[in-house]
């Protein structure tokens, strides 16, 4: 079973390492197709990555160490990130973060004990106009209250596919 | 994601391509030059002039050279970035289109920050119209030999990719750690060729200057600091949103229009730039006065500035590269420091050291982020000193 799951990761890796090109600056795009396909970069992951680069693995990891979006552990399946800088935190950032704790039962930097949500803090994402700001994986939201938060949790936790529609409806 | 608030931008009223057009049926020296009369400074943050940066790559002997669109946009209280790209992508092309035509350069490439993807289809779209109509790709309105396409490189969540250096480290694969500058990336840039490297508003200005001409740009700004800017308002303001206004209006005169006039303080220039007192409100937005990208973060008569320039340090400590050793070891002194100040447990000879730190974080720092990350700090200290001081401890 884990060996075939290997086998595609590895298949995918390829795949897309062919329709990126190979050389060194496909590094980035690569991992955040992997990052997003299996919301995390396993070693495994790093170690076919670096084979094709023809660079250590070790480079591989300090990459995805560096930048934020990208995480070796495994994640939720919905990542949460509520920003937390000033323009934020002075539209009611806290009064959302609380929201969201109590939503999910745990605190920032943890995952949810079924894996499906991951809570964390970001920094400015650019919408300090519509604050509070939050991201649930790529998909933004703004203004919010402690009831959108409510809602945004409950609609992750029905399906995901009605979930991303709604959204680019109202983006 | 429309902006809360938007003046009318004089982007709206550009005829499309016009500049590209004119671009084409005149010299590159003409270009360069009609770019350095306009004196149009970086709208990035570091206000470096345009004209002498693209007259640098355009002398550099190298048959390879890139074009990139800075779009980390990650200066907190900054978003006109995102607005532009979402409603005039088109002219940002285009004005990377005229850099490519004026230095010689066949490729270009916008990085585009993680937190903005939902923003890739839709600038997807407008490349893929722009190739249909041949404003991109080869032999661009015709003219053989032209040669120029543009992709889009995405960020992951790091404010200092948007530092020039870092970010081009970034595109190449590495960690976002700043080079030392010089050389610059003019000289040596991506995969060590000649880069220009200009902000998203940049590149849109220098589309509508070419097509309406260096004097039209002329008439707005002061004769140091040139033409319009878009301003991010945010904070304790009845309409948070993106302005246009002209270089040299006053700080008292941006608060007229977004409806901030009780404000006690105006943080300029985001989380790296300076905190303004109300006594100080007449002084005027301009590089030879208060510098800035654009980023104005207002701040009501309630607001505890402490609590704001710790905001502020918690960022930097977050977002610090690590490289070096100032910024890496300063920064969470300095935050300690503050929480210190909070709990009303610093002296006063410990908050000089404090201020000595700072400045040799900010000679010492090999980028910008370590050189400005305690400018908040040091002038909500200077200006709010007695609300900093003497806390706590009932
Ligand atoms: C820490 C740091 C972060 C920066 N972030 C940005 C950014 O998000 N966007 C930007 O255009 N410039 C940013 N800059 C400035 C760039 O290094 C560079 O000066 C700019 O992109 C040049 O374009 P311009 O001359 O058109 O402003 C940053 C600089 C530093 C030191
Ligand atoms: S000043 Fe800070 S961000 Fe800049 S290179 Fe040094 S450690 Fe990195
Ligand atoms: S401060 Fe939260 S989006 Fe800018």
């Amino acid at each position: 079973m884990l060996v075939s799951e290997n086998e595609t990761l590895k298949n995918n890796i390829i795949k897309w390492a062919e329709e990126l090109g190979k050389d060194r600056t496909i590094l980035l795009p690569l991992l955040q197709r992997v990052q997003k396909k299996y919301s995390s970069i396993s070693p495994y992951a790093m170690q076919i990555i670096a084979d094709l680069l023809d660079i250590h693995p070790v480079e591989v990891y300090s990459v995805v160490s560096f930048y934020s979006f990208l995480n070796d552990e495994p994640k939720g399946r919905f990542v949460i990130r509520l920003c937390r800088t000033i323009s934020c935190e002075m539209s009611g950032r806290d009064r959302i973060a609380r929201q969201l704790q109590n939503e999910l039962g745990i605190a920032f930097g943890e995952t949810t004990p079924d894996s499906r949500f991951t809570l964390e803090w970001t920094n400015c994402m650019g919408m300090c106009d519509l604050g509070p700001a939050m991201m649930v994986n790529d998909v933004v939201f703004t203004e919010m209250t402690p009831e959108k938060a409510h809602e945004i949790v409950e609609r992750c936790r029905q399906t995901f596919s009605a979930f991303a529609l709604q959204n680019k409806q109202e983006g | 994601m429309k902006a809360k608030y938007m003046s009318p931008l004089t982007f709206s009223t550009i005829l499309p391509d016009e500049g590209l057009k004119k671009a084409v049926s005149i010299k590159r020296s003409e270009i360069l030059a009609e770019i350095s009369a306009s004196k149009i400074k970086g709208r990035g943050g570091a206000g470096f002039p345009t004209g002498t940066k693209w007259n640098l790559a355009a002398a550099a002997k190298d048959t390879t050279k890139f074009i990139v669109c800075n779009a980390d946009e990650g200066e907190p209280g900054t978003f006109k970035d995102r607005i532009i790209l979402m409603d005039h992508a088109d002219l940002v092309f285009e004005g990377m289109t005229i850099a490519a035509r004026a230095v010689g350069s066949k490729e270009g490439i916008l990085y585009l920050r993680g937190e903005y993807t939902y923003l890739l289809s839709h600038l997807e779209t407008i490349l893929q119209k722009r190739r249909d109509n041949k404003l991109l790709g080869d032999a661009i309105l015709g003219v053989e030999g032209f040669q120029f396409d543009i992709r889009i490189h995405m960020g992951s969540g790091a404010y200092i990719c948007g530092e020039e250096t870092a970010l081009i480290e970034s595109i190449e694969g590495n960690r976002g750690e700043p080079r030392n500058r010089p050389p610059y990336p003019v000289d040596t840039g991506l995969k060590r060729h000649p880069t220009v490297v200009n902000n998203v508003e940049t590149f849109a200005w220098c589309a509508c200057i070419i097509g309406n001409g260096a004097e039209w740009f002329l008439k707005h700004g002061t004769a140091v600091s040139t033409g319009l800017k878009l301003f991010s308002i945010s904070g304790d303001v009845e309409r948070p949103g993106v302005y246009e206004f002209p270089w040299g209006i006053t700080v008292s005169e941006v608060l007229e229009k977004c409806g901030g006039r009780n404000a006690k303080a105006v943080q300029i220039g985001g989380a790296s730039g300076y905190c303004i007192p109300r006594s100080q409100f007449d002084r005027k937005i301009a590089y030879e006065d208060i510098s800035t990208g654009g980023s104005i973060i207002v701040f009501g008569p309630d607001r505890d500035m402490l609590k704001v320039a710790k905001n502020f340090l918690e960022f930097f400590v977050e977002e610090s590269c690590g490289q070096c050793t100032p910024c890496r070891d300063g920064n969470p002194v300095i935050l300690d420091g503050i929480e210190r100040l909070e709990k009303g447990t610093c002296s006063i000879t410990y908050l000089n050291e404090l201020r000595a730190l700072s400045e040799t974080m900010q000679v010492a720092s090999k980028c910008g982020l370590g050189q400005t990350s305690t400018n908040a700090f040091l002038s909500i200290l200077e200006h709010f000193k007695d609300e900093c001081m003497g806390r706590g401890r009932e």
